[in-house]
């Protein structure tokens, strides 16, 4: 049999922690990597993916990390972890190529997109300058750029994210390298530039013969486009085989659990399955339908009427031109229903959302909550409605102040809204809303860094909740979240709204996340709406241009898997 | 709670810890653990201890008496023994207005009167025996005085008038720091155009006028300190604002109804407090240097407090004769404090802020 590309045999990493004692990231795990094979690595976060392609790389922190004797990671026959420095330094960017997350801090920010793909072609194949530079266009022009001859003189924060990423891929593919590793190369972008991303890698891939180790959370992007999947967790490896096996007949619960815990596009479960339903043992029954959808004529609580946000771009010394964030959005909002506000970044979702909370100042329009405009009354009018209308943040490890403990978190705004008469009442109602959000009840004296990031956002929903509110805007809530963490923090948002009668603005990027939870949806486009309606309708039956465009590009499930699903 | 599997390697690692890490906490820590930082801490704390007990009287508060023959040398410089020289030393055992001038007895002797007058006020003086030392532990300065003593008194004046003005220089940097980075726009303005016309003279020219437009004595020190460096904090404290003003955290304090005060007081300041433990710390290290030159150059703690630059002024007139040893003992009671003092800030800093390091 032919050697693998790559093999990893008995690898295992421990992290030296700061107190001397020692962290078990990599419990010996073993795969390999085919040539021409895209073979993806999935874990949620602490599975240990990264530091596997991180110490494929040879790029492990030598101070605190201890690689075990028996381990083995072997490129082409040779060994990684016996390599030289100048031999892992020609490895990298040579045989080995990276691409990240955030394709705006991998480069540079003070060279041309032009002279970085040079530089790295001068480094690895010695061109002189004049061939480098040709060679340099006729990459951008593989990777799909736009006017590659000029845009070559372009610096990386002229290009949008997207073309951010083919700009890595074209310096990751310059030196024609044997193995691409792609950590979460999409996670940051659009769901419609991701599509267009994970097509080019494809390509890309089959063109150059390379092999891909394509490192992410999400099942559901790789589907279509691996030939192999490992999945793992807390540094051992679950399940690993064919993509079609593994989606097929998944053998391990965690798998199992993986695959249907991200909410789907054709059927609304009651409640998402979770990790845990998996792994008791038990068979997981899928939960019945969840009807969903909104009719004209029940009670509304909020109704926004043309409302406008513009920012002031200065130009010159005395001249600004009016960027329209937010231009003209009218909606109506329902007593206990949920309007989805979907759109790509820079829609002006979330300018939405602060204005509504008054974060920002409207330009013009108005918000009427029962009856009373609340954009344009003063400050101290407002302040008694903050109560009533809530915002949990996309980021939960900045949403909650690192040197507050969460008592303390809990406690301020009933201290503000003189919400219990004592300090010992205050605090019997923080330990309850504690429990209900589902956090141990020893969270009381912890501080946010303590707890990881699906806790933490269950500490803003908590915070949210001392208020009771009616209104609670959910700013990309579960957008940072794994996918696993983040059906778990949309099933409490659920279960809250029956309980308590909330309405939620539910802002976000993920068109699927947003089908699951909401009754209405409104597609921004450019700070307009471009398309509202029920969700399912307008899901079923996209009438505008932009809103298919959206809709499409969400990853599909290949047949053969939709099929097999909840099994 | 259980069901959250994503267990970063941090988090890992608090869970199994004892509950409730606050970040100080953690950073204390860190610094426990930091060898040269301890012992700076220790140092600088001893510094301290020995501060308070000279204004306790404690320690260092027979400064001023002439205990040695002038210049008396230190003992272990001393290499042939010296017998103790006996001085007699006239003092006055009581009050010269006691004296009764009167002239009413008339006498023969037009002098008689002046004889008895002259005599009642010798009668009041005793002679009284004192002892002056020919050596002393580090010497004695040119008017006989105990350099130890000195020292330490000269000590406890320089770190208070150092630490007294790095505090007044945090408060009124930060307050004005604050206002201009979270209110921004006009206020941030009026706040820089003032804050550049303190910038824009030269410190030292700066400390100078003020010595010499005010009168001399430690408050005035302290108060020119706070003047001319509440601008190094007023420019860190205010971008720090400016960037926390932008974050979630606040966002969310002003969406369930904190006030302004509350927000810049109660939820930003603790998060940049570690910036300004760092920078009073420097603070106070650039103000012993300061104080040194300003009581060099004779705007300093006056003829009747002694400090460290108060002793380091008499120093040239005495190296001249070769009397090197108050300048040795300021030298290294200064050195000592400012090195320990400037090991500890940067142990503070990558205790407090383990990114940097």
């Amino acid at each position: 049999m032919k050697t693998p590309l790559v093999r990893i045999s008995n690898l295992k990493v421990d992290f030296k922690m700061e107190d001397g004692r020692y962290f078990e990231a990599l419990k010996r795990i073993s795969f390999d990597i085919p040539h021409h094979t895209v073979l993806a690595l999935v874990g949620e976060s602490g599975s240990g993916k990264s530091v596997t392609s991180t110490a494929l790389m040879g790029l492990l922190p030598e101070s605190n990390t201890v690689i075990d004797q028996d381990s083995c990671i072997e490129f082409n026959g040779r060994s990684v972890l016996a390599m030289s420095k100048k031999e892992l330094r020609r490895l990298r960017g040579g045989d080995i190529a990276m691409i990240f997350q955030d394709p705006m801090s991998s480069l540079n920010p003070v060279f041309t997109i032009g002279d970085q793909i040079i530089e790295t072609l001068q480094e690895h194949k010695s061109m002189s300058q004049k061939a480098a530079r040709q060679k340099a266009i006729d990459l951008l022009t593989e990777v799909g750029l736009p006017n590659p001859e000029s845009r070559i003189h372009a610096y990386p924060h002229e290009l949008s994210g997207g073309q951010q990423q083919r700009v890595m891929i074209a310096i990751a593919i310059a030196c024609e390298p044997k193995l691409l590793i792609a950590d979460e190369p999409t996670t940051a972008l659009d769901v419609t530039i991701q599509k267009q991303i994970l097509e080019l890698i494809a390509k890309m891939q089959k063109k150059h013969g390379m092999s891909v180790l394509f490192v992410t959370h999400d099942l559901g992007v790789v589907a279509e486009f691996a030939d192999e999947v490992v999945v793992m967790r807390h540094g051992e490896i679950c399940e690993s085989g064919g993509i079609e096996e593994v989606f097929s007949h998944p053998k391990h619960p965690y798998t199992k659990a993986l695959l249907n815990c991200r909410p789907s596009l054709t059927y609304r479960p009651e409640r998402l399955a979770v990790i845990d339903d998996f792994l008791q043992g038990e068979e997981y029954q899928l939960p019945a339908d969840r009807p969903r959808g909104y009719q004209e004529g029940n009670p509304v609580i909020l109704e926004v009427n043309n409302l406008c946000k513009y920012f002031k771009i200065k130009t010159g010394l005395f001249r600004y031109i009016d960027l329209k964030a937010v231009d003209g959005v009218s909606f109506q909002l329902q007593r206990g229903k949920t309007l989805g506000i979907v759109g790509e970044s820079g829609s002006g979702k979330s300018t939405v959302g602060h204005t509504i909370m008054r974060l920002l100042e409207s330009t013009s329009g108005e918000a009427l909550f029962e009856g009373k405009d609340i954009l344009s009354m003063s400050n101290e009018d407002f302040k008694p409605l903050k109560r009533r209308v809530q915002i949990i943040f996309q980021n939960p490890y900045a949403s909650l102040n690192p040197r507050f403990t969460v008592g303390q978190i809990l406690i301020e705004p009933m201290l503000l809204h003189h919400i219990g008469k004592d300090r010992q009442e205050r605090e019997k109602l923080a330990r309850s809303l504690l429990d209900k959000v589902g956090l141990a009840a020893n969270a009381f004296n912890k501080y946010p860094h303590e707890f990881s990031g699906g806790q933490r956002q269950r500490i803003a929903i908590a915070r949210c909740l001392t208020l009771q509110p009616d209104i609670l805007i959910c700013d990309e809530s579960v957008s940072a979240l794994d996918v696993s963490v983040q059906a778990q923090v949309l099933n409490l948002l659920q279960d809250l709204q029956d309980e308590f009668q909330m309405s939620y603005l539910f802002i976000s990027h993920d068109l699927s996340v947003v089908k699951h939870i909401s009754d209405q949806i409104m597609v921004m486009q450019q700070g307009k709406v471009v398309e509202m309606g029920d969700a399912d309708s307008v899901y079923a039956n996209p009438q505008h241009d932009y809103t298919q465009k959206l809709i499409a590009s969400i990853p599909q499930n290949p047949q053969w898997f939709e099929a097999n699903l909840a099994l | 709670m259980s069901q959250d599997n994503n267990l970063t390697l941090d988090q890992e690692k608090v869970e199994t810890q004892v509950p409730a890490q606050s970040l100080s906490s953690l950073a204390w820590k860190r610094l426990k653990r930091d060898k040269v930082g301890m012992i700076s801490l220790l140092i600088v704390c001893f510094y301290l201890l020995l501060c308070a007990a000279g204004w306790m009287g404690l320690a260092g508060e027979n400064w001023r008496a002439d205990v040695a023959v002038p210049n008396a040398p230190p003992t272990f410089a001393t290499w042939e023994p010296r017998g103790t020289q006996v001085n007699t030393v006239a003092a006055p055992s009581g009050s010269a207005d006691q004296v009764d001038d009167d002239n009413s007895a008339a006498a023969p002797d037009p002098l008689a009167a002046l004889m008895a007058q002259a005599d009642k006020h010798e009668s009041q003086y005793a002679s009284k025996t004192t002892t002056l030392k020919d050596t002393l532990i580090l010497g004695a300065d040119g008017q006989g005085r105990d350099v130890l003593q000195k020292a330490i008194k000269g000590t406890s004046v320089s770190v208070s008038v150092a630490l007294l003005g790095a505090f007044c220089a945090i408060v009124i940097g930060t307050i004005l720091g604050a206002i201009a980075g979270y209110f921004g726009k006009w206020v941030d303005d009026v706040l820089m155009w003032f804050y550049s016309i303190f910038t824009s003279v030269p410190d030292m020219l700066l400390l100078l006028s003020f010595a010499a437009v005010l009168s001399r004595g430690i408050s005035t020190l302290v108060l020119i300190f706070a003047l001319t460096s509440w601008t190094y904090v007023f420019r860190l404290m205010r971008a720090e604002f400016m960037k926390h003003k932008e974050r979630d955290y606040i966002k969310a304090a002003d969406a369930i109804g904190a006030g302004q005060t509350r927000k810049m007081f109660r939820h930003i300041l603790p998060n940049v407090s570690h910036i300004l433990l760092v920078q009073f710390s420097i603070l106070t290290v650039g103000m012993i240097k300061s104080e040194v030159v300003l009581s060099f150059l004779g705007f300093g703690v006056g003829i009747k407090q002694t400090s460290w630059g108060a002793m380091l002024a008499e120093v040239p007139s005495e190296l001249i004769q070769g009397y090197w040893w108050q300048m040795l003992t300021v030298t290294v009671f200064m050195s000592v404090l400012v090195t320990a003092f400037s090991l500890l800030t940067d142990s503070l800093r990558d205790a407090l802020d383990p990114k940097v390091s």
